[in-house]
């Protein structure tokens, strides 16, 4: 690269939001096709008999992962110390109506009120107590309260939509919410992001660390949205898409989803590091 | 044993993710009065060179004496404790800061805070490590550092301020790509 990154690092950086639109702003077929092509080559190498992460970093067709994502490959270490041990927290860390949505102001929010449940469990399929679950989201007209959200679709008074809860002795976690609306980006002409809601959990070693993103069965946005295809197989992607859970609605009140999820592990070395304080 | 699940797949943190992560208190691993507190501060920056101002980092670190922070209440901080856990999104110009203390070292292995760094354009998180810039003999033994060639070990050992504190930059890409990790 013959960039000097020194005098460019030293550059005034540009507004967030400028950044938002992808230079080229190509057409929705033209991304359908790059993200065809990069799922092909995937699969090429994986028969080739290499090991893919189930999120490819390197996915053009996500335009701002370009310039953003490493280049080098991951080095394997065996964790050390700290890194598999997690940051303690409790149920007096949050507080119930954080896992409300739809209480957090004086009125009741728009849109479809739903739940959303589940239980995290480590990879050996060991339930996880006593685990922060963080969710953020846009409100029921697919826009966000985030400053720099310019999508011109109505902010909700009633509505901030983020949430938190800690797992209990079962590891499940139960928020009340309103189903997000799609939300348009500018990765390229007339992108729609599949309407989603973000989850943060920390897994109990700090290498189970998650971020990722919860959607919504049937999305017909699927097929076309190249975060969701970041990743690479049809059954990873379907981990992330919620179940609707009739038996869990509550008659005239609210539709029920679940979504469980599983954080990685360190095998080989995982220790207990002691339960519940 | 029952068979291993399948991870849930991670996904970009996107650009609107600071409503939904800031808490009070969350650059303070350790409040900035208290004794043997640093601050570790830097920039996360792109393939070009350029600032990343929509990045968010977290470090997880051992106390002075090498102890691992169990203490719950890692979110509702009290300014008196210690956590360990830091969080902090990067700001314009692509800056982040925390104020905590130094680890100390484990048995055969240089001090360091556990780091993931999540951002948008970046598909899912990474892990590194921020070694804290202790003798280099020490440095030299650690077992992962000692893999590495000069250039790689710069992109993970962070620099001592004149005044005491650490500065460290996470390349994202490019020439100076700093050392991602996969367990």
């Amino acid at each position: 690269m013959a960039l000097d990154t020194n005098a460019r690092a030293a550059a005034t950086a540009a507004a967030p939001e400028t950044l938002l639109a992808s230079p080229d702003m190509p057409t929705q077929a033209q991304i359908v096709d790059e993200i065809a092509g990069r799922h092909a080559e995937l699969a090429k190498e994986a028969k080739g008999g290499a090991e893919l992460p189930a999120t490819t970093l390197d996915f053009a067709a996500y335009r701002s992962s370009i310039l953003r994502h490493p280049t080098k490959g991951a080095y394997i270490v065996d964790p050390e110390t700290i890194e598999l041990h997690s940051p303690a927290y409790g149920e007096r860390d949050v507080a119930a109506i954080e896992s409300d949505l739809t209480a957090h102001h004086s009125g009741e929010p728009l849109g479809e009120r739903i739940t959303v449940e589940g239980t995290i469990r480590d990879s050996r399929g060991k339930a996880l107590p006593s685990q922060l679950v963080e969710i953020w989201q846009a409100n029921s007209a697919g826009r966000y309260i985030h400053q720099r959200d310019r999508h011109p679709a109505p902010l909700d008074p009633h509505f901030t939509g983020a949430g938190r809860a800690i797992t209990d002795s079962e590891g499940r976690y139960r928020f009340t919410t309103i189903k997000p609306g799609p939300y348009p980006w500018k990765n390229h002409r007339n992108a729609w992001r599949p309407a989603h809601i973000h989850f943060s959990v920390f897994g109990r070693a700090f290498t189970q660390r998650l971020v990722t993103q919860m959607y919504f069965p049937g999305d017909p946005l699927f097929a076309l949205d190249p975060i969701y295809n970041t990743i690479r197989l049809q059954e990873d992607r379907d981990r992330l898409v919620a179940a609707y859970d009739h038996d869990s609605s509550k008659p005239e009140f609210s539709m029920a989803y679940r979504f469980d999820i599983v954080v990685d592990g360190p095998d080989a070395t995982w220790f207990d590091h002691g339960g519940e304080a | 044993m029952a068979a291993k699940l399948r991870p849930t797949p991670g996904q970009t943190v996107g650009p609107f993710f600071a409503f939904g992560l800031q808490y009070d208190g969350m650059r303070e691993a350790a409040h900035p009065y208290s004794p043997g507190a640093v601050m570790l501060s830097g920039r996360v920056l792109d393939g070009a060179g350029a600032p990343v101002p929509d990045a968010l980092v977290e470090i997880f670190g051992a106390d002075a004496d090498g102890s691992v922070p169990t203490a719950r209440g890692a979110l509702q901080r009290d300014e008196r404790g210690f956590t360990g856990f830091g969080r902090a999104p990067t700001d314009d110009e692509g800056r982040f800061y925390f104020w905590t203390r130094e680890p100390g070292a484990t048995a055969g292995a240089a001090p360091f805070f556990a780091t993931v760094v999540f951002a948008r354009g970046l598909p899912r998180h990474l892990h590194t490590r921020i070694y804290v810039p202790v003798d280099d003999a020490a440095l030299a033994a650690d077992p992962l550092l000692a893999r590495l060639d000069e250039r790689e070990r710069a992109t993970l050992v962070a620099t001592r301020t004149d005044d005491g504190n650490l500065v460290h930059d996470i390349h994202l890409q490019g020439e100076r790509e700093t050392v991602f990790l996969g367990y």
